[in-house]
């Protein structure tokens, strides 16, 4: 089953590294992973999506928390949560096609963001599912490139993942 | 306001953590380090012969002292010869703390002379580490590094310091805290899940305590003894715990495992309550795992909660301190006795013992070393061993009676440690009487130390128990490998003649009859001793489970014979 853990970090050097040597040590299949700041400057939040078993998805969850410098890990994928995805495509577009194109893209709420004589780049954002569709459907036409940047989520709802490392100013608010 | 170099804030740092030997070696990238040394003369240095050695002998002072250990070593082939002791710490949860040097600041990513990633290399074998680059940091690096060693589950750091950065002066003010907000070790352990533990051990008709190295780890021995004792639940002890619990109390049952006895293992298989604690259920423990412990249900204490759930099934997991779980545990578990469970391994046990070698056949066998060393000795030692068949031996046939007596590497098996470590026990305990057993393989492997010894006027005995094989692989290819003896015979200088080049004194015993006096004589020897032990070169050790095995599939030695006048004391 796939799952979808967050994890915050310390901006320490060697962090990142850390985390991600202990997904192939354990032997751990990542299927996506981003890294990016968040509410709290010094704090980094990671999002993974992971394939394995309930106990190996703990086993690696202790790993991680034994980490040094990670603060919090919870497993999501059994919260309702928003699960974001973003993908850049560029498409072999002919003028006789690009309005094919333009209205597949209009559907997904796509927006297209660099138009050329001969290709067309479309950016997405959604869940990884939706992303997966408007892949399947584009690909007759042509892919010449294509980058996601795998997925970011947050459980919806009041709660944090953060707890008590939330910013104060939030909390205030 | 009064300034300092980075080398001087390393040795104040080093003073303030209540360090007051080290073990190292100089080169280039650690040379303000060094140069700095002197100005400190609270702070011992002990040179060793190749910085492997540090590393172990830094572990050997943190394993019978409860202190951290030091070890220093220069950037490149220095901090890289560290690598094999530092693992060895990370498997057998040593705190150590190994400093290297590393090249200076502008050098670092450009392949100069000497420069290794070694925060890189030591990343997945150390407990944490640190480059540092700014003065700035050292107070607090060296601050969280003693700390992360000591504390929780112990293991080693690295601390990597650029040269530069040993040269730059800063003011030093040493932390009196750290702020780790990513680690908090938990030691008390959940009053529910100890609650719950109790009831399943009240209601246990063959309950059993497993006890590991946690228990040396944590200085729970006393408070193990008093569990045990109050709830009347027999005690096995692991490798690494072996020494926790004296092992002529009437509830120390031995060891468990490949080469655990007969007894031990059909316990762990017999009883309905498995109570775990400090240990971490490694695969020359368990055997087949699905097959281990398959009647009972399983109590699981450990202070790492990645260790909880790892490899077994744990019906009640509880993460915490040994001595604190012990002490709450013992609190509120009725007090109870289970003699027919217990008589019952003691008639296994006692059918098994006597079936030993025949004494008969005239072969010298290291049986013959270890009774006789049990019982001159009276568990007045400390023993370092090696790894291989000796080491095997050494945990079954010793008689261990005080904790901290059997120091050995047990989840890396490195060849090479015993040497080095005993002179890390020996700086500890300067006047016990430290032995280091080693086999003719491993003693070849650290040998140099000798000189370390000499120098450092360590009075170390040391015993080898030479075979004339790599004896521990020799018996696999006996017994898996169709005898077929690749690469482990093995020639050995002369080892009486190579402690004389040292200036050790020593003698070479080739029968049974010579073992007492040698050891006399080496107790009585102010300074270090050598003996060299020529035995019968290939015996095995038995019991064994082969590997892969189920520990219910023990085989014996088929060359025993049922005697009453056994030569082993077990
Ligand atoms: C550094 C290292 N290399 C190889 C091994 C594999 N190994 C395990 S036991 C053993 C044989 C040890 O021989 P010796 O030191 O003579 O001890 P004996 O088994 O004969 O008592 C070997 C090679 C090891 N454990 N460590
Ligand atoms: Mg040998």
């Amino acid at each position: 089953m796939k799952h979808t853990l967050v994890a915050l970090l310390r901006d320490q050097p060697g962090v990142l590294n850390r985390s991600v040597s202990l997904f192939r040590r354990r032997g751990f299949n990542i299927e996506s992973l981003t890294v990016g700041h968040t509410e709290t400057p010094g704090i980094s939040r990671m999002t993974l999506v992971v394939d394995g078993d309930t106990t190996s998805v703990e086993q690696v969850i202790k790993q991680l928390y034994k980490l040094i410098d990670v603060l919090k890990v919870s497993d999501v994928s059994q919260d309702p949560n928003v699960t974001r995805d973003l993908l850049l495509v560029k498409v072999y577009a002919p003028p006789a096609k690009r309005s094919e194109l333009m209205q597949l893209a209009d559907i997904f709420g796509a927006k297209i963001v660099d138009v050329v004589p001969d290709a067309m780049m479309i950016e997405l954002s959604g869940s990884p599912e939706q992303l997966d569709r408007f892949v399947d459907l584009i690909r007759p036409f042509g892919i010449r490139e294509l980058v996601r940047t795998g997925c970011v989520a947050m459980t919806r709802g009041a709660s944090t993942v953060s707890g008590p490392y939330q910013n104060q100013e939030f909390r205030a608010a | 306001m009064k300034t300092l170099t980075g080398a001087q804030m390393m040795c104040e740092a080093l003073i303030a953590e209540g360090v007051d030997v080290m073990f190292g070696y100089p080169g280039g990238a650690i040379m303000p380090f060094y140069h700095a040394l002197p100005e400190y003369p609270q702070l011992r240095h002990i040179l060793v012969r190749h910085e492997q050695a540090a590393g172990h002998a830094a572990e050997g002072y943190a394993r019978t002292s409860g202190k951290v250990g030091v070890c220093v070593a220069t950037s490149g082939p220095g901090a890289t010869n560290l690598v094999t002791a530092i693992a060895d710490a990370m498997m057998d949860s040593i705190p150590i703390v190994a400093i290297t040097g590393q090249v200076v600041t502008s050098l670092i990513g450009k392949d100069g002379f000497q420069e290794t990633d070694v925060t890189g290399i030591t990343q997945p074998i150390t407990k944490h580490n640190y480059l540092v680059t700014d003065v700035r940091d050292l107070p607090r690096v060296f601050k969280e590094a003693f700390h992360i060693a000591r504390t929780g589950r112990p293991g080693p750091v690295l601390i990597d310091v650029a040269k530069d950065t040993q040269n730059a002066r800063g003011v030093f003010e040493y932390p009196e805290s750290v702020d780790l907000p990513g680690y908090k070790p938990n030691y008390d352990g959940n009053r529910r899940q100890i609650k719950e533990a109790a009831n399943l051990l009240n209601q246990a008709k063959k309950p059993l305590i497993m006890a590991g190295h946690g228990i040396l780890l944590g200085h729970a021995s006393v408070e193990l003894r008093e569990f045990a004792e109050k709830t009347g639940i027999p005690v096995i002890t692991t490798l690494l715990g072996i020494s926790c619990i004296p092992e002529d109390h009437p509830l120390s049952l031995g060891m468990p495992g490949m080469h655990g006895w007969v007894h031990v293992n059909r316990a762990i298989q017999e009883c309905d309550v498995l109570f775990t604690i400090g240990a971490r259920f490694d695969d020359r423990v368990t055997g087949k795992l699905d097959t281990f412990a398959r009647n009972a249900k399983i109590i699981h204490v450990d202070i790492d909660p990645a260790e909880v759930g790892k490899n077994v099934i744990t019906a009640v997991p509880i993460v915490g301190d040994a001595k604190r779980v012990l002490e709450n545990l013992t609190e509120i578990v009725n007090a109870n006795e289970h003699s027919e469970w217990l008589n019952h391994i003691r008639d296994i046990q006692a059918t098994r013992s006597k079936r030993q070698r025949d004494p008969e056949s005239g072969m010298f066998t290291p049986h013959h070393v270890y009774a006789e060393f049990t019982r001159i000795m009276q568990g007045e030692f400390r023993v370092c061993t090696d790894v291989g068949q000796h080491q095997m031996w050494a945990a079954q046939l010793i008689e261990y009676m005080k904790p901290h007596t059997h120091i050995t590497s047990g989840g890396l098996g490195t060849m090479g440690f015993a040497l080095p470590a005993a002179m890390g026990v020996q700086v500890a305990c300067p006047n016990e009487e430290v032995w280091a057993i080693a086999g003719d393989g491993g003693f070849q492997m650290n040998l140099q130390e000798l000189a370390t010894v000499v120098q450092e006027s360590l009075p170390l005995k040391i015993c080898i128990i030479n075979n004339g094989y790599l004896g521990m692989v020799r018996q696999w290819q006996e017994l898996f490998h169709e005898r077929r003896y690749s690469a482990t015979p093995m020639w050995s200088p002369d080892f009486i003649k190579l402690a004389d080049a040292y200036g050790i004194p020593g003698v070479r015993v080739e029968r049974a009859e010579d073992v007492a006096e040698a050891i006399q004589q080496a107790r009585s020897t102010n300074g270090p001793f050598l003996i060299e032990f020529v035995v019968e070169r290939e015996v095995n050790v038995y019991p064994m489970v082969a590997p892969g095995a189920s520990i219910s599939d023990m085989f014996e030695d088929p060359n025993e014979v049922e005697i009453e006048d056994v030569v082993a004391v077990k």
